[in-house]
């Protein structure tokens, strides 16, 4: 139960253009197996940069990130690519789906890429977590159809389908109605604490820290409260 | 598996904007098609051009060069051996034109299996008198059967028969310009002066035109027994023997051994017409240089169209690397999509290539300077295919090169970020 799943020490990173900034200050936490974890803070205080350094996707940055107990920093374009693919699934703000593809086509893609099963088998495991989510009946349809609530739902199910370690989320629901809002936490919810998935939500949504596990605020490029 | 999926997210980008592919495909197709069409015609008008001379030129001529003798007799004096011996003023001998036993030479030619046809001939230099003007010209006596066989001559004999030289007596066919010079009509006697002042009347029976105008102004074409009577020589009397070899590449070769065996000059057709095969390796070079500027215009095209798409598929790009896919994965998919684009695109080139030259071998194309052609000449040869083929996948796949190289270097956090 207290397996680290993410550690991040001594995190330091700057903004060169145009003057060097220091966004991130000396960041140190640790994130352990089926934590809920909601960063929050103001608008400018290095939670979505902590979060792409986190995701690997950044990797211009000092310190050290360790996912699960391996250091990320001597690894290659190519292997970061393959950590994103297998522990960890991502859910963005805007940018959901692949619009020249079917829904169910979306959430098959990253398993494909990790084709550690037949396409086949990716394709009933893909249903699954639409079912999961209650959402298989847009299947068959194309990604561009769907309302914006639908597409994050679908976009959970992809960050899902290869069943990653810690799934990250840069406000989820930050561009959602009320409703949908709801929904996807009440998703998150179910993941966290009926499906044990680990979670770390990056959000201005004061709701969600009330359903977190464990909320970590960020002042100024600082971690205030954790 | 993984390049499966590649090919599949390829495809799905490639349908998403059909119509952008559609038109960057188009672009290959028609630079292909006209490198094709351009290429097979300027082939056909190469071959046509050379067969002008080709057709007509003996692959070896035997003929004695009128040259200062190369053993001079102070190189022969014991005296003067083992010195070296200045000359001044060396001339030429005063030595026969005629080729030295010429029936002897003509048989070993005919038993020399290389050799596919042997034509003798006589030059000799004649004036053709009109009125009080006496024209200079040359008299060709020429075997016309032969010469019909190994050097199409019935082919350029436009009015009157080639073989009447051989079957009237004191027969002539005159160059079809000097026949206008002459003003003399198919029957009338024409009278040809030797340059000893002997005169002889000729009858006339067909016109000659070679394509070529100014050649045509001073010839006349006789038969080899009427020419010797002319010139008042005997019946072993020939200046010229023309050998027309099974393999024009090995003329060369074969050329020197005859020099050596016969005691004669030899002179190859690659020697003797040398600027032809300059000309057509130019007019070559032009058409690849023209064909090859097409197609990296169309180079550009799908460039411009990758680069655009790129653009357009940055949120694409950035979910795909966030999920997983390395930035190789990024470039196998927009390389993938440029490769199709070139290979659908100048597959059709091909077709349509072969297309077009097929039409344009249908039109119909007479000028009076080549009597045997009758439509534009093409060249069907699968070098050129061949040629567009892999050019075609080359450019494009420089093309794409560029545009995936970057795709793969977007950094999905600034896009994603960005909104």
């Amino acid at each position: 139960m207290n397996t680290t799943i993410l550690e991040a020490r001594h995190i330091n990173k700057y903004f060169h253009d145009p003057v060097t900034v220091k966004v991130l200050n000396d960041i140190n936490f640790v994130i352990k197996k089926e934590e809920f974890i909601s960063v929050i803070g103001k608008s400018g205080c290095g939670k979505s940069t902590l979060l792409y350094i986190l995701s690997t996707m950044d990797t211009d940055f000092e310190g050290e990130l360790l996912i699960d107990n391996e250091t990320m920093g001597n690894k290659k374009e190519k292997e970061l690519a393959q950590v994103r693919n297998k522990k960890i699934g991502f859910i963005f703000q805007f940018h959901y789906l692949l619009n020249e593809f079917t829904v169910l086509r979306n959430v098959m893609l990253p398993g494909l890429k990790l084709g550690s099963h037949s396409e086949k088998e990716v394709e009933e495991r893909a249903m699954q977590k639409l079912t999961m989510l209650d959402i298989q009946h847009l299947a068959k349809k194309n990604a561009k159809q769907l309302s914006g609530g639908e597409k994050q739902r679908v976009a959970i199910a992809r960050a899902l389908i290869n069943d990653p370690d810690i799934i990250m989320g840069d406000e989820p629901t930050g561009n959602l109605d009320k409703k949908n809002r709801e929904i996807v936490f009440d998703i998150f919810k179910r993941l966290a604490y009926e499906y044990h998935q680990t979670l770390l939500i990056v959000t201005h949504d004061q709701e969600l820290t009330g359903i977190s596990s464990r909320t970590i605020e960020m002042e100024d490029g600082r971690i205030i409260r954790q | 598996m993984n390049l499966k999926l590649l090919i599949s997210i390829a495809k799905s980008l490639l349908v998403a904007r059909f119509r952008q592919t559609m038109i960057a495909a188009i672009g290959v197709t028609f630079s292909i098609t006209m490198f094709i069409t351009l290429l097979s015609f300027m082939a056909g008008l190469n071959d046509m051009l050379d067969g002008l001379i080709v057709n007509r030129t003996p692959h070896i001529r035997l003929f004695n060069e009128i040259k200062p003798n190369e053993v001079q007799p102070v190189l022969i004096s014991e005296q003067y051996k083992g010195h070296y011996n200045f000359i001044h003023s060396i001339k030429s001998e005063s030595s026969r034109q005629d080729i030295y036993n010429s029936a002897a030479v003509m048989t070993a030619l005919k038993e020399d299996e290389r050799v596919f046809g042997i034509s003798p001939k006589i030059n000799a230099q004649v004036f053709y008198n009109d009125g009080i003007v006496d024209i200079t010209g040359v008299l060709n006596g020429i075997d016309a059967q032969a010469e019909k066989k190994l050097f199409h001559f019935g082919d350029y004999v436009t009015s009157g028969s080639a073989l009447d030289i051989k079957n009237i007596s004191n027969s002539i066919i005159l160059g079809k310009a000097l026949a206008e010079k002459l003003h003399a009509n198919i029957g009338d006697m024409i009278q040809v002066i030797t340059i000893k002042g002997d005169r002889f009347p000729l009858k006339l029976v067909g016109l000659y035109e070679s394509g070529l105008r100014d050649f045509d102004k001073t010839q006349g074409f006789a038969s080899i027994n009427t020419t010797q009577k002319i010139l008042g020589k005997a019946n072993n009397y020939i200046t010229d023997i023309q050998v027309k070899l099974n393999d024009i590449s090995k003329a060369p070769s074969i050329a020197k051994e005859y020099t050596a065996k016969f005691g004669t000059e030899a002179e190859d057709i690659q020697t003797a017409n040398s600027q032809f095969e300059t000309g057509s390796f130019i007019r070559t070079l032009i058409s690849y240089a023209v064909g090859i500027t097409l197609l990296i215009v169309a180079g550009f095209g799908i460039y411009n169209i990758l680069n655009m798409m790129i653009y357009e598929k940055m949120d694409t790009i950035a979910i795909l690397k966030a999920t997983g896919f390395a930035g190789r994965d990024v470039k196998t998919i927009f390389l993938l999509i440029a490769l199709s684009i070139g290979i659908a695109g100048g597959f059709l080139g091909l077709l349509l290539g072969f297309g077009l030259s097929s039409v344009i071998d249908q039109v119909p194309f007479k000028t009076a300077a080549l009597p045997t052609i009758k439509t534009y000449p093409v060249q069907y040869n699968p070098k050129f295919y061949l040629i567009g083929a892999v050019f075609s996948i080359i450019t494009t796949y420089m093309a794409g090169l560029f545009p995936a190289r970057k795709a793969s270097k977007i950094d999905p956090v600034i896009i994603i970020r960005g909104k």
